[in-house]
């Protein structure tokens, strides 16, 4: 099991919106995370990755193993994209870049500097990131915006691969990333209700 | 821990990186200090240890809020508080990097503006050694500040109004040594609690500065 999550509760701004979670995650399987906006998604990814405390409940996790990728791609735009790897990979004391170039298809692009990219090619400098991290479970927080069609499928063949060597994966996105081997979870059912009016009318009688 | 080093250092460097704001800084009150007191040698010689220090001080502070502002913005702290790399050493190179950026070049070009200021010339030494133990207190407890304020909005003014309390001690025994210094006077005293609270900074805030972050990040 790569990771366990028991009875789970997340908050955001000091309010809970997401309870009574329960989530197993095994190497090879992936998660897709649906839920309408301010569903709790990202927060879930951030307790996950250890950037803020559950709220309540347990995660069992080595934080060892995660490799977060939030909205911001963590680019410096002074930085080339070969540079920008380097640092991770070195941060991670992870594999060659040459790997990550490959598969997300920077090749072209090693030598220009990341604020000089488009939308869509930051966001595969970004993901490509998670390649030379090692690490074997990613928090994906929308992974896919600004990409193109052909990008997205490159990325979900990115996935797959780490799925295939024992890897896991969480995505929280709206795209259909073509993984049918992913599990859905809808959030819906955890979110947490707003509290009857009856509670808030007692304090003010 | 090297290669944040290195990144934080390459980044300065590189076009907008901020790298010579605050020699910049320094060398115009330098040059401006002497035209508005007068070219009267002994009144300037007598300020020049406060003048260097202040201004020292003060170019330091002009570039603190980029410490962790930047890599906040663009995301990358969230990232690297989930590396391997412990949130303590992360902070601790990010004040190096800064000292290395602005403590450093300002110890060093300091001897030059003494000429400026008519600093008398047995105080040189002691100028560049209390700058250099000095400025290290300086960018750490910098760091401190700026992960304290690095979610904020505009967050320079309350920066500044944080750390200012906070430098008073180094500025008080960094400009006594070399008022001592430049008088020939004995100056073991004040440059050894220059050195103290140097090396008590660079012991604890680390730990301080890494706790700000966590709650910060939430």
């Amino acid at each position: 099991m790569v990771m366990t999550v028991r009875n789970l509760a997340v908050a955001r701004g000091g309010v809970t919106v997401l309870q009574g979670l329960d989530l197993a995650l095994s190497a090879g399987q992936a998660l897709t995370l649906r839920g309408p906006n301010g569903s709790g998604k990202t927060t879930l990814l951030r307790t996950l990755a250890g950037l803020q405390p559950a709220a309540a409940g347990e995660i069992d996790l080595n934080p060892e193993t995660v490799a977060y990728a939030a909205h911001a791609d963590g680019l410096k735009s002074t930085l080339t994209v070969a540079e920008n790897l380097a640092f991770w990979s070195a941060i991670y004391g992870g594999p060659s870049i040459d790997r990550a170039i490959a598969a997300m298809d920077l090749a072209k692009l090693t030598r220009r500097r990341a604020g000089e990219l488009s939308a869509g090619q930051k966001r595969r400098l970004g993901l490509a990131r998670l390649l030379v991290t090692g690490r074997p479970l990613w928090l994906l927080d929308e992974p896919t915006v600004s990409l193109d069609v052909a990008s997205v499928a490159l990325f979900a063949g990115v996935v797959r691969d780490h799925l295939a060597q024992g890897g896991a994966a969480i995505i929280a996105t709206h795209v259909d990333l073509g993984l049918p081997e992913a599990t859905i979870l809808d959030l819906d059912p955890f979110r947490t209700r707003i509290l009857a009016r009856d509670g808030f009318d007692e304090a003010f009688a | 821990m090297r290669a944040l080093l290195l990144r934080d250092l390459r980044l300065a460097f590189r076009s907008g990186g901020g790298f010579g704001l605050g020699l910049a800084f320094f060398l115009i009150l330098a040059i401006l200090v002497p035209l508005g007191v007068g070219a009267e040698g002994t009144t300037l010689g007598r300020i020049a240890p406060g003048i260097l220090w202040v201004g020292a001080l003060l170019a330091c502070i002009l570039s603190l809020d980029r410490i962790f502002a930047l890599d906040h913005e663009d995301g990358s702290l969230d990232l690297l508080a989930t590396s391997p790399l412990p949130m303590e050493g992360a902070v601790a190179v990010k004040a190096l990097a800064h000292w290395l950026v602005t403590g450093l070049p300002l110890t060093l070009l300091a001897p030059g503006l003494g000429v400026l200021l008519n600093l008398a010339p047995a105080g040189y030494p002691w100028l560049v050694l209390s700058l250099l133990l000095g400025t290290p207190t300086l960018s750490m407890v910098g760091a401190f500040g700026a992960a304290l304020t690095v979610g904020l909005r505009r967050g320079g003014l309350l920066l500044s109004l944080l750390v200012l309390p906070l430098y008073v001690p180094t500025l008080i025994f960094g400009a006594e040594v070399v008022r001592r210094g430049a008088e020939g006077m004995a100056l073991a005293t004040p440059l050894a609690l220059l050195a103290a609270i140097s090396l008590g900074a660079a012991a604890l805030l680390p730990f301080a500065a890494a706790a700000a972050l966590r709650v910060n990040l939430r």
